[in-house]
């Protein structure tokens, strides 16, 4: 498993780039940082959260620079991300923690189900090669363009304000009034009722770039040999078609960290506009308020998150191609 | 050798025709073959690149790629259900009668064999899809059964193509093709991939092979030395035509069309005399624009006025009427003399083509 | 040029120009300023605004005319940034291998892995306010993000045309590298490049908008169909039921990019001759009369009437009989 260390640590040096970049940023913009925040704060802020400020940004503190480089990752691997100047005296990992749930299992089901969905589709419209199938290309197109937050609030349009399938303002990820967080039947049923939306806009908007990803690769492959031997092999063409596809989706997923980072990007703007409490409303709050420890905290966790997913797709890819576990 | 024509046939092509595209721009990559395979033979296909005999062998199975077309003629098939044509068969036909009655080794083992998958699965797919019987323990067994055939051992199961070597991925593809105990095997140049002492193990072991199982091979090669001791008879192609069609050794020796003598006098012989080399003058034909009349005609030595105006049919040898072998020469029609060089009935005084 | 017979590649030939002229002679057919108030709140679409109005009263029309030149701007300068910075990158990676090659490629994938809009969004909240409404500030900051992809596929062209023959002769003549880099390798490389330069194009002008319906670019100046939506969102019109407000810049983002990704479907089908409807059409096979959606595994068969040997023999025995 050579193959995956090396990826391992090529995930450790990103992690270790984002958060150098997180530190560095506000002390290359010009100005004292704490002093932007307090101005853009408004004079909001009163003597313990500037103290606290100034004591995450090392400001006033006569430390050199390079030690509060070090402090600041000290704070890191502690799981102290700050405090939130919007949501003070929350700390910046207890907001974050509260809403990351919802996003993961948000996003990381929609982009399971995309992804199988999409490679499927593709792999029969590769196969169907000149039918009238092709004509979904052009369809595919149109939609892998259309941003994911607008087609999110067509969907909130439709099914929420016209066709009153779901309900409209104050979309937000359960009804609030009504249940409480918890293993309950009410409030699973409305979490799921919820979801439904944000992830079939996520699905929608994702789907058409494996479709075509995964038909130009499947028709690629099929002018291999060894999809040729197959037919001559009499096997069913289900079986074929299989033997095609599975050598197909594996630059889908070697890929899965381009497409991935689009996700991502897509699913915090979807989040937006059905004020759906994840980390996606939660940024947008972040930046309207200028609360920059908020900010970076929720960069640095969407990175780890994104390294993460990255790994799993790298091992999952390792257990697919078998010529990745040669030594040397 | 001679008994061989006693044997039944076990596929007969005839006036097989085959283009790739359509209309005014189609390209007849065959045009007229007809050629009988029997039981237990092995024919050798032989001819330059583009000559059309991939391209004949694949029309056959129908596995030919877009844009081929098959635009006359038939394919007989003499199976276990008797006779069939090929090209009648539909999709699930046909689907059914491959590889449990005709197989096809391919000509790159490593593009052949799917990079994915085990060994082991790519041996037992063809089990499972026609001998629906067959449990999962004795499909392995079977398995193991064909590699040793091959000279494979057993572990070797659970390897993956790109883990074994160029001699043992073309041993695997040969053990694949013969998992049914089919009645023809069809080889595309199986070993040209190979080094030379690869080549004539495997050329070796198919020859044993064939001994025990008693299955037909059309062997496709552009290298007629390799067809020296492993064919009964030997057809050659050119221009998607098929020139010369005779058993192995009078072949060699004593060759009829003007294009087998060109290439006989190619590759040179290990014992005997030396001889001065003689290629063929001039350069492969462009299967778009061909000459009129013969094809060979722009290139032969031996060329009348006749030759550019009539196409000469694949025809009994006027001469010799009672010889099984058959040419496509005007030189060999009534009418006409055939030179010496052409005509000869005695054995040459050199071995010949000895180069394995 | 081959390309344009390409139905795909004009469509989207002439849906780009379509939107160019909108960028340049949109503001100038705009009856009215984006940000000026000139009806009644939520007017619907009638004849003095033919887009309706917005919240505050802005004529939607007119905003919407006036927001296609920043996008175009943006991204098409944030594309060419992006496209040299790759190929400068991708090339002197695939080039000149070793060190350089490891240092290149590792920083590629570092941005490449690095989730982009949180990243921008992270930067542009450093900006001080004036820089925010920068157009040439904004184009690179988004390009930062942006060349990487480029970058890697220009590394393993590089890298297979470097194996090439006409390459080593030109370098055993005695041909300096960049006369080599200039003249032999990037003229061979143009179409990569054109793909990768619709592509980044593409991906600056999604971020863009983004940006601005998020808020971390200044959202009134310069104005944009990203603009409109940000308000349209932030003034709940789809809940209010003002639906061309934001179906309007929505739709036009769509098709922009939708243009975009033609062009460059066009382009990856020159490049990868597989891709294109080759062989055998449906049309052709339907005229001798075979119907067979695909043709692997099945050589057609086109023979005239009667041809079966076994038929003709059937029928002798037949006749016999």
């Amino acid at each position: 498993m050579y193959v995956l260390a090396r990826r391992l640590a090529f995930y450790a040096v990103t992690a270790y780039v984002a958060v150098s970049v997180n530190f560095f940023l506000p002390h290359m913009m010009p100005g004292d940082p704490v002093e932007t925040m307090i101005a853009s704060a408004g004079g909001q802020l009163d003597q313990r959260s500037v103290a606290a400020l100034k004591a995450q940004f090392g400001v006033d503190t006569g430390q050199s620079l390079w030690s509060q480089y070090w402090h600041y990752w000290g704070q890191l691997l502690q799981g102290n991300l700050g405090i939130s100047i919007s949501k003070y005296p929350s700390t910046v990992s207890q907001t974050i923690g509260a809403a990351l749930w919802w996003t993961v299992i948000l996003v990381g089901t929609a982009t399971v189900i995309s992804f199988i969905l999409g490679t499927a589709i593709g792999a029969i419209v590769g196969w169907r090669r000149g039918s009238v199938l092709d004509n979904l290309l052009p369809a595919a197109t149109f939609f892998q363009a259309i941003p994911y937050f607008f087609l999110a609030t067509v969907l909130l349009y439709l099914f929420a304000e016209k066709w009153h399938v779901f309900p409209n303002a104050d979309f937000k990820s359960y009804d609030t009034n009504n249940y409480v967080i918890g293993w309950n039947p009410g409030f699973v049923g409305s979490a799921v009722q919820h979801a439904i939306l944000p992830a079939l806009t996520i699905v929608l908007a994702s789907v058409a770039g494996w479709i075509v990803g995964m038909r130009n690769m499947m028709v690629t492959t099929m002018d291999e040999d060894y999809v040729l031997v197959a037919q001559a092999k009499g096997l069913p063409k289900r079986r074929v078609i299989w033997y095609a596809a599975r050598n197909a989706v594996l630059p889908s997923i070697s890929s899965f960290a381009n497409a991935l980072s689009f996700v991502v990007a897509g699913s915090l703007l979807t989040e937006l506009v059905f004020s759906y409490q994840g980390i996606g409303s939660l940024l947008l709050n972040a930046v309207q308020s200028e609360d920059y420890p908020l900010i970076q905290g929720i960069f640095l966790i969407i990175t780890f998150a994104v390294l993460a997913a990255n790994l799993l797709a790298d091992t999952v890819y390792v257990l697919l191609d078998p010529r990745t576990r040669q030594e040397g | 050798m001679s008994s061989l024509e006693l044997n039944d046939p076990v596929l007969e092509i005839s006036g097989l025709s085959v283009d790739y595209g359509f209309g005014p721009d189609a390209v007849h990559a065959v045009a007229g073959a007809s050629l009988t395979l029997r039981r237990g033979e092995v024919l050798g296909l032989a001819g330059e690149s583009g000559s059309g005999k991939s391209t004949l062998a694949y029309a056959v199975t129908r596995l030919l790629r877009d844009p081929g077309v098959i635009t006359n003629g038939s394919a007989v098939f003499y199976g276990k259900d008797g006779e069939r044509d090929l090209f009648d068969l539909d999709e699930e036909e046909m689907r059914e009668l491959r590889w449990s009655q005709i197989s096809v080794v391919f000509q790159s083992a490593m593009n052949s064999l799917n990079p994915v998958f085990t060994v082991g699965v790519q041996l037992t797919d063809v089990l499972r899809a026609h001998r629906k019987d067959m449990g999962r323990a004795e499909r392995k067994r079977r398995a193991a059964e064909l590699l040793d055939m091959v000279g494979i051992t057993a572990d070797r199961l659970r390897s993956y193509p790109h883990e074994l070597s160029g001699g043992m991925r073309q041993r695997v593809m040969i053990a694949m093709a013969l998992a049914l105990e089919p009645r023809v095997l069809i080889m595309d140049e199986p070993t040209t991939a190979l080094d030379v002492v690869t080549q004539r193990e495997i050329l070796q072991e198919l020859g044993e092979l064939r001994e025990r199982l008693g299955f037909a091979v059309l062997f496709i090669t552009h290298d007629l030395s390799l067809l020296v001791e492993l064919a009964d008879t030997i057809a050659v192609m050119y221009a998607g035509r098929i020139v010369e069609h005779a058993p192995a050794e009078q072949l060699f020796r004593n060759p009829r069309h003007p294009y087998t003598e060109g290439l006989l006098g190619s590759f040179p012989a290990l014992h005997g005399e030396r001889r001065a080399m003689t290629g063929i003058p001039g350069s492969p034909p462009d299967l778009r624009s061909l000459p009129s009349g013969c094809p060979f005609h722009v290139r032969c030595g031996y060329a009348m006025d006749a030759c550019s105006t009539d196409v000469p049919e694949l025809l009994p040898i006027h001469w010799e009427p009672t010889e099984p072998r058959r040419a496509a020469c005007l030189l060999h029609t009534d009418g006409f003399q055939a030179p010496e060089t052409l005509s000869r009935t005695t054995v040459r005084g050199e071995e010949i083509g000895s180069t394995l | 040029m081959r390309i344009l017979r390409n139905r795909k590649t004009l469509s989207g030939v002439i849906l780009l120009l379509l939107f160019v002229f909108l960028a340049v002679f949109g503001p100038t057919l705009a009856p009215y300023q984006p940000l000026a108030i000139v009806g009644k709140p939520w007017e619907g679409p009638n004849g003095s605004h033919w887009f309706g109005t917005t919240q505050e009263g802005y004529d939607v029309w007119s905003q919407f005319l006036n927001g296609a030149r920043s996008i175009l701007i943006i991204s098409f300068l944030s594309g060419v940034i992006a496209t040299v910075l790759s190929v400068i990158i991708g090339v002197a990676a695939g080039y000149f291998g070793g060190l350089a090659d490891n240092f290149l490629s590792m920083l590629a994938n570092i941005f490449l892995v690095l989730p982009a809009l949180p990243f921008l969004i992270v930067i542009n909240s450093y900006l001080p306010a004036g820089n925010k409404a920068s157009t040439a500030l904004m184009a690179a900051i988004i390009s930062l993000t942006g060349w990487a992809w480029g970058a890697r596929v220009l590394r393993s062209q590089t890298l297979s045309l470097r194996k090439r023959d006409f390459v080593d002769a030109a370098g055993i003549s005695g041909e300096r590298a960049w006369r080599i880099i200039g003249f032999e390798i990037v003229p061979n490389l143009v179409p990569v490049i054109a793909s990768s330069f619709l592509f980044t194009t593409l991906y600056a002008m999604g971020t863009y908008v983004a940006l601005t319906f998020v808020g971390a670019v200044d959202v009134n100046a310069p104005w944009s169909w990203g603009s409109m939506l940000f308000w349209a969102q932030a003034d709940q019109a789809a809940a209010s039921g003002a639906w061309v407000w934001f179906a309007a810049p929505g739709v036009a983002v769509a098709l922009l990019g939708t243009a975009l990704a033609l062009l460059n479907f066009g382009i990856d089908e020159f490049i990868n001759p597989r891709l294109r409807a080759a062989g055998l059409s449906r049309k052709g096979l339907r005229a001798v009369g075979v119907n067979r959606r695909h043709t692997l595994g099945l050589t057609p068969v086109v023979r005239p009437a009667g041809q079966s040997v076994l038929a003709s023999q059937a029928e002798i025995i037949e006749e016999t009989v």
